[in-house]
């Protein structure tokens, strides 16, 4: 798998998510936002968290309008796979690669601790290594994570199951624990086609025993397979 | 030519920044406060032929960049 890891200015995850990539067997490229192309023979797109444009007008805002996403659309048009984490989930949102918007959290706080989340399904690019109805520990950091939609919108991820991963308490049970405010829980959604994956938590920061657990691990591998 | 562009939260969109503002005001002992919504201004210069060009131009800007109209609508003002 050949990863292209996109930095925008003020991005700053872009390394975590390379060591995963690479932890996974796969291959970590780098790209930057000014450029016009991909790297020859990308698998898989990465937007990776951070502050681009120091959030400024609206978190992702300017990131999603940068001269590569011209060629990441092109990506997914190809049926390429794309990765949004974290503040590259709400440059996903705002470049419309996703439905939705990530607003400012419930209780105005920014959050930065462990999380669990259930995993909604593992016929996925991105969940095939997990069980069904698993609950994974990963963290979370962020203060714009609210998801939210409108309510046709909603229906509509609902009935076609493109909600990725729920915020839940240890136990499973989606009522709790949900740290931000977001609608019905939701941590992550797919886009229409499977092929895009936008998630507010960090898996790529569970990947070793060392720093807290591997929950994280099983993404990454499981686009290995993927790809 | 200059122009002021407000946009502001839909109507129903939860707005967590105005609720603490509004909190606060109450909180000072103000009267009458019943409900703050936050939002934002811009204030933009253009070279433009006539006010509705620019105009056409202000949605175009609004519409790709200085709103997400899932969540926010917007009122552009061309002041002269």
């Amino acid at each position: 798998m050949r990863a292209a890891i996109i930095t925008f200015p003020g991005i700053n995850r872009e390394n975590d998510i390379a060591r995963a990539v690479t932890m996974a067997g796969g291959e970590a490229l780098h790209a930057w936002h000014a450029d016009a192309d991909l790297p020859a023979k990308t698998d898989l797109v990465v937007l990776p968290g951070g502050f681009s444009y120091g959030d400024y007008l609206r978190c992702g805002a300017i990131a999603a309008r940068a001269p590569i996403m011209a060629a990441v659309k092109a990506h997914i048009a190809r049926g390429g796979h794309v990765l949004a984490v974290c503040n590259g989930f709400q440059i996903a949102c705002e470049a419309g690669l996703l439905p939705g918007i990530l607003m400012r959290n419930a209780g105005l706080k920014f959050v930065c601790r462990m999380q669990h989340l259930k995993v909604e399904r593992t016929d996925t690019a991105f969940t095939a290594a997990y069980q069904s109805g698993q609950v994974i520990a990963v963290c979370i950091a962020h203060g714009e994570g609210n998801y939210v939609t409108d309510d046709e919108t909603l229906a509509m991820l609902e009935g076609e199951g493109r909600v990725a991963f729920r915020y839940c308490d240890a136990a499973g049970d989606i009522t709790k624990r949900n740290p931000n405010g977001s609608r019905n829980a939701i941590a992550g959604v797919y886009s229409e086609n499977f092929r895009v994956l936008g998630m507010m938590p960090h898996p790529e920061n569970l990947i070793e025993i060392l720093v807290g657990g591997t929950d994280g691990l099983g993404l990454f591998e499981s686009l290995m397979k993927a790809a | 030519m200059k122009a002021r562009i407000t946009v502001t939260l839909k109507t129903g969109v939860l707005d967590p920044q105005g609720k603490a503002i509004e909190g606060a005001l109450k909180s000072f002992g103000l009267g009458g406060i019943e409900s703050v919504r936050q939002g934002k201004l811009f204030e933009i210069e253009l070279a433009a032929q006539s006010p509705a060009e620019a105009e056409t131009r202000l949605k175009e800007a609004c519409e790709k960049l200085l709103a997400n109209t899932v969540v926010e609508n917007y009122r552009i003002e061309v002041i002269g």
